[in-house]
């Protein structure tokens, strides 16, 4: 009972930017009540777009769709002083294995979204701002629709936006228009440039950088993008002034983070947290621990993509970009998965592994060959057909893969298998046996099924230095 | 393919964009709400709508997963074994809808009623394990629940509604009980 108590009292004190607690915030009325649009935007409009970006700039807020990249140094990128037009792209593609934190905005707080992307639009002079969100989230994309209607029906996006905020002074009046876009199944589409060609009509392929969107972005033309926690963040910037929001969590990653916890916990869930909680916060104070009091084996901090974590070395890791880097690992989208002690880590990465070679757009060939070869030697170790050989042989094709490609899905492949053969070895080496002898040169395509002549084909493994 | 009223609404969305390629995924969209999958006619259409040539129109169908080349039972059953679900038995959950609806990934049961798909990560990893029809998310289901709610559908012929799951214990923690 006392720990009811103490469990509510610590949840209270945590400020709620994002996900308030306050119910029927979803609707444009509450949300209206409680400060949103209105006077806020009236406030934000009387600035000129350069001060905007400088209190986002001076907030230090940073990316929350995995990059962690500096939000007003973003915005700052977009060229001020000629005519082209310009677009603000919002990613609500979310879809790495983990992450499901931008769904319970869409649910829960609509309203600061569009807001956050109408202070952005200021900020960058944009007259038009796409929402794409991924096809999945069908139900949380009506929910959006609504949203958008109510808020156009109130004069807050479009071109009634000049009557409800008249220029004063020496400044013009500003409008902007939101639309939305349904994705329909593709985690690359994730990725920002393959979220413009997904846009533009095409199949999501990632883009050669340079050039970078804010100067060839969307249909030739300058483009932002940001994540949707990301901008959900804005107007409480803009709210309690950058400095202030710079103060809360760590300061170098400040704000709250929406972490996402699943996987072998008694309540998973999405919270909202400062930055900088203790990662066993998150998993014994708030999630309430693993079932069965079992321990922790593994931790993904940051969505599949990210460095797993050995469950002896949580103590005092902190969940923010910084101190993740700390250890090894990388903040991601702040989807924590946590496995017990008894779980099979083999498998589980060679799920993880299916994913990424499900997901690969063949574009890249270490990529595109990459992703299937760490996907059947893993297969193989799962199995029970590994050789020893086959660990290093892992950890040798994820090293060819990392930095060898247009997009960061190589990297997203790759560090899992890698990390998890740096601080896992002991799981492989269970699994492997030297009773398993590749029955063909070619150490990759090896099948070592019993009976089936060698296939002699030589694929050489090129080994960095 | 798209009537009168459509192709008013058409011009409608046509203004949202700079360019009519933008559409093909709205507008393939629509081929698909509309008869369930994307023939070779509904292709025609986006292209000609779209201003873009039909192989390119093949070129996107062909990309993403939830673009159907072929028709799928009027409730698609969708079962998630990507890594917090399979943490919670999701591949279990997989194999028993997979025999008990007789079919596997991606086909359709004889009277075109079901279809299977093992998919990838749904954005439901607080509600693992979880299956999906249509658009309506099961989270937190056992495989008494994932049973019932394909026997609800076979019955009543519709999607029975999920129970509430509040993904956001701090909101409500009791709900979690």
């Amino acid at each position: 009972m006392s720990e009811t108590t103490e469990h509510s009292q610590t949840e209270s004190s945590t400020p709620k930017l994002i996900l308030p607690d306050i119910p029927g915030f979803k609707n444009i009325e509450t949300y209206l009540k409680h400060g949103g649009y209105g006077d806020r935007l009236k406030k934000v409009f009387s600035m000129t777009p350069v001060a905007v970006t400088d209190e986002v700039k001076k907030s230090n807020l940073r990316g929350r769709g995995g990059a962690a990249f500096p939000t007003g140094l973003k915005w700052s990128f977009m060229p001020k002083d000629n005519a082209r037009k310009r677009y603000l792209l919002i990613n609500g593609d979310e879809s790495e294995p983990g992450s499901f934190k931008d769904r319970q905005i869409f649910e829960f707080n609509p309203h600061q979204i569009i807001e956050g992307m109408l202070i952005a639009s200021y900020a960058m002079q944009v007259d038009h701002a796409y929402l794409y969100i991924r096809g999945e989230y069908a139900y949380w994309y009506r929910l959006m629709e609504k949203a958008v209607a109510d808020a156009y029906a109130k004069g807050f996006i479009g071109e009634k936006m000049k009557e409800m905020f008249p220029a004063s002074g020496d400044g013009v009046s500003y409008s902007v228009d939101i639309t939305l876009h349904k994705g329909a199944g593709a985690y690359i589409v994730g990725e920002e440039s393959a979220l413009m060609n997904s846009l533009e009509g095409g199949r999501g392929y990632p883009r050669v950088k340079p050039p970078f969107p804010a100067n060839v972005g969307l249909w030739g033309q300058p483009t932002t993008i940001n994540n949707v926690e990301t901008i959900a963040n804005v107007p409480i910037i803009m709210e309690m002034g950058g400095e202030a929001f710079s103060k809360i969590g760590e300061p170098k990653h400040p704000g709250t983070l929406l972490l996402g916890l699943s996987g072998h916990v008694n309540r998973p869930g999405v919270y909202e947290l400062p930055s900088g909680t203790l990662l066993t916060d998150v998993i014994y104070k708030y999630g309430g621990g693993v079932p069965g009091n079992k321990k922790i084996k593994m931790v993904i901090p940051g969505g599949s993509s990210m460095p797993p974590l050995r469950g002896d070395s949580l103590e005092g890791v902190k969940m923010d970009a910084e101190s993740l880097k700390l250890v090894g690992s990388s903040i991601g989208t702040g989807g924590i998965m946590v496995m017990d002690e008894d779980t099979d880590i083999i498998h589980v990465l060679t799920r993880i592994a299916k994913f990424y070679w499900h997901e690969s757009c063949g574009q890249c060939t270490p990529c595109r060959e990459g992703t299937g070869w760490l996907l059947k030697v893993l297969r193989r170790i799962d199995q029970g057909q590994g050789a020893p050989s086959d660990i290093d042989l892992l950890h040798d094709v994820a090293q060819n893969i990392e930095g060898r490609t247009i997009c960061a899905l190589g990297e997203a492949a790759a560090w899992p298998v890698k990390f998890t053969v740096q601080r896992f070895r002991e799981e492989f080496e269970k699994k492997v046996s030297t009773n398993n002898v590749p029955s063909s040169p070619n150490r990759v395509h090896s099948l070592r099924v019993g009976g089936l002549e060698p296939v002699q084909v030589h694929v050489p493994i090129v080994v960095r230095v | 393919m798209f009537n009168q009223e459509e192709l008013q609404e058409i011009e409608t969305l046509r203004k949202r964009y700079p360019e009519a390629k933008a559409m093909v995924l709205p507008m393939l969209w629509r081929v698909q709400e509309k008869q369930g999958w994307i023939d070779d006619a509904g292709m025609e259409a986006v292209a000609m709508v779209c201003d873009v040539p039909k192989s390119h129109v093949w070129g996107v169908v062909s990309f993403y997963t939830m673009f159907f080349d072929k028709p799928m039972g009027r409730y698609h059953v969708q079962v998630c074994t990507n890594v917090s679900c399979m943490l919670n038995g999701g591949e279990k959950l997989y194999a028993e809808m997979k025999s008990k609806l007789g079919i596997g990934h991606r086909e359709r049961t004889v009277d075109g009623t079901f279809s299977l798909e093992e998919v990838e990560c749904m954005g439901a990893c607080g509600g693992a394990p979880m299956i999906a029809v249509n658009e309506t998310f099961f989270e937190r289901v056992t495989s008494a629940e994932a049973s019932d709610v394909i026997d609800s559908i076979r019955s009543s012929n519709t999607i029975p509604a999920p129970k509430h799951i509040v993904q956001m214990p701090e909101l409500s923690p009791a709900a979690n009980e």
